[in-house]
């Protein structure tokens, strides 16, 4: 719309999915969510905040309440921008991206989905019609770096998820790199180190410099670029920042009990 | 092509608009209700901020063909037949008017943000109102007008 108002494009046709109401359900299939593409933050943040709380986080990081009540999850999805702040949050429960056409639908992992900025593995005559999603099995976090609390794009971001049930946690850099990035050494590591002490069962704490490290390996597998956001370098850092505080905040909660 | 919507509680018809104009464009050129302002149009400012179906969005970032069938009600209802409404007596009082551009846009804001919630703390009052900008003000007063209006604590109506 913005690119309309601006005269930067003028499309042959325009599409208003907001009239499909199939866009807008949620559903639980095969113990996993089926959110349409059309769900709003607004209504992800209320209807959804205790089954996908990582996505729920990042979404009231999103604009402004207009830009919530109106800009949808699925867009964020075909915008494919790097600083797509509801994209972290489904890397790090490997959601599916759902694209339907009128040869039938097909599913395709979030990080396949993504392929760079601004491009996707959608079809011209597909549509994404939802993403499918586990409810979380433990706590998620989502944190996210700019000049104000509101309306900004992320200078970089980071979406964590302790998966208990699966005894594996998980974590994705935003905006510091071409597409989101999962940390998959940082991820390798600190399973290892708590599997190595027990800490799924005692629960105990994670030591300092386990969260030090994984905070390093996330920096270590950022590929930003400078731009007018910020530096590389900057980037490089803050994301090992953010993962460090995320994981420290998660681990704790799990501690807690769920 | 031919637009038919809700404005205000009113039936209107519109003819001839252009299928890349916005909802604001009709509202302001077309319909002759120009209290929602033009500042930005990329959703930056919510100068333009309006009800669509009793949703608070920017009605620059919606495609006028979107509201085709839907209600909408910009500032100018905000206000009824017995004057102002409770939020704009605050922002008059609270001195929270400068230029004014920005000032349909915070009360439509305001407006719903009492409706949600009749007692907002201030991170949330902060936080519902990050998406308007005043240029003029620095804020303060208008967040003294938001409080005034809490205060008051008139169930807002529609
Ligand atoms: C003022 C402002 C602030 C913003 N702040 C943020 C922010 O903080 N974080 C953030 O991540 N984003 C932000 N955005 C960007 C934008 O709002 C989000 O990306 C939003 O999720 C887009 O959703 P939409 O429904 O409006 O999509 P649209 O703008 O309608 O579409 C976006 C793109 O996706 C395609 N698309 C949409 N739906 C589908 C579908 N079902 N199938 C196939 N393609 C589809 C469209 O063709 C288009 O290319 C902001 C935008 C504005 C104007
Ligand atoms: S004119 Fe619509 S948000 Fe600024
Ligand atoms: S009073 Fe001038 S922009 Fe707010």
């Amino acid at each position: 719309m913005v690119e309309l108002n601006f005269a930067r494009v003028r499309p042959e046709a325009v599409m208003d999915l907001t009239r499909v109401p199939e866009l807008r359900e949620w559903g639980t299939e095969n113990g996993r969510l089926r959110v349409g593409a059309g769900i709003t933050y607004t209504r992800v943040i209320r209807e959804l905040g205790d089954r996908l709380p990582g996505l729920a986080m990042a979404s009231r990081t999103v604009g402004s309440p207009q830009i919530r009540n109106r800009g949808t999850v699925g867009g964020n999805l075909g915008t494919a921008s790097p600083a797509g702040d509801a994209l972290p949050p489904l890397y790090v429960s490997d959601a599916e991206v759902e694209l339907a056409s009128v040869e039938g639908t097909r599913r395709v992992p979030v990080a396949e989905f993504v392929k760079a900025p601004k491009r996707t593995a959608t079809n011209p005559e597909e549509l994404i019609s939802a993403f499918l999603v586990p409810e979380a099995g433990g706590p998620q976090q989502y944190a996210k770096i700019g000049p104000r609390n509101a309306m900004v794009i992320a200078v970089c971001s980071l979406g964590l998820a302790v998966h208990p049930e699966r005894k594996e946690v998980c974590a994705c850099i935003g905006s510091a790199g071409p597409t989101p990035i999962r940390a998959c050494e940082a991820e390798d590591f600190i399973r290892g180190v708590i599997e190595e002490e027990g800490l799924w069962e005692s629960r105990g704490e994670l030591a300092e410099a386990a969260l030090g490290r994984f905070g390093e390996l996330v920096s270590e597998a950022a590929r930003p670029i400078s731009d007018v956001r910020g530096t590389a370098a900057y980037r490089t850092h803050a994301v090992g920042v953010l993962a460090r505080r995320t994981l420290g905040w998660a681990w704790n909660e799990y501690r807690g009990g769920i | 092509m031919r637009l038919n919507l809700t404005v205000n509680g009113e039936q209107r018809e519109t003819d001839g608009v252009w299928e890349g104009e916005s909802l604001l464009y009709v509202l302001r050129e077309r319909l002759g209700l120009p209290g929602s302002k033009n500042a930005c149009e990329q959703g930056e400012c919510g100068s333009c901020s309006v009800y669509l179906d009793g949703i608070l969005v920017c009605s620059c970032l919606v495609l006028a063909g979107q509201a085709e069938g839907s209600e909408v009600v910009t500032v100018e209802a905000v206000s009824g037949d017995s004057g102002l409404h409770p939020v704009q007596e605050a922002f008059v009082e609270a001195g929270a008017v400068q230029c004014g551009f920005c000032t349909p846009g915070f009360v439509v804001a305001t407006h719903d943000l009492l409706r949600r919630n009749p007692e907002p703390s201030e991170a949330e009052v902060r936080e519902a109102l990050a998406g308007n900008l005043c240029r003029c003000t620095g804020y303060e007063k208008i967040l003294d007008a938001v409080r005034r209006a809490a205060a008051r604590g008139e169930d807002a109506p529609r």
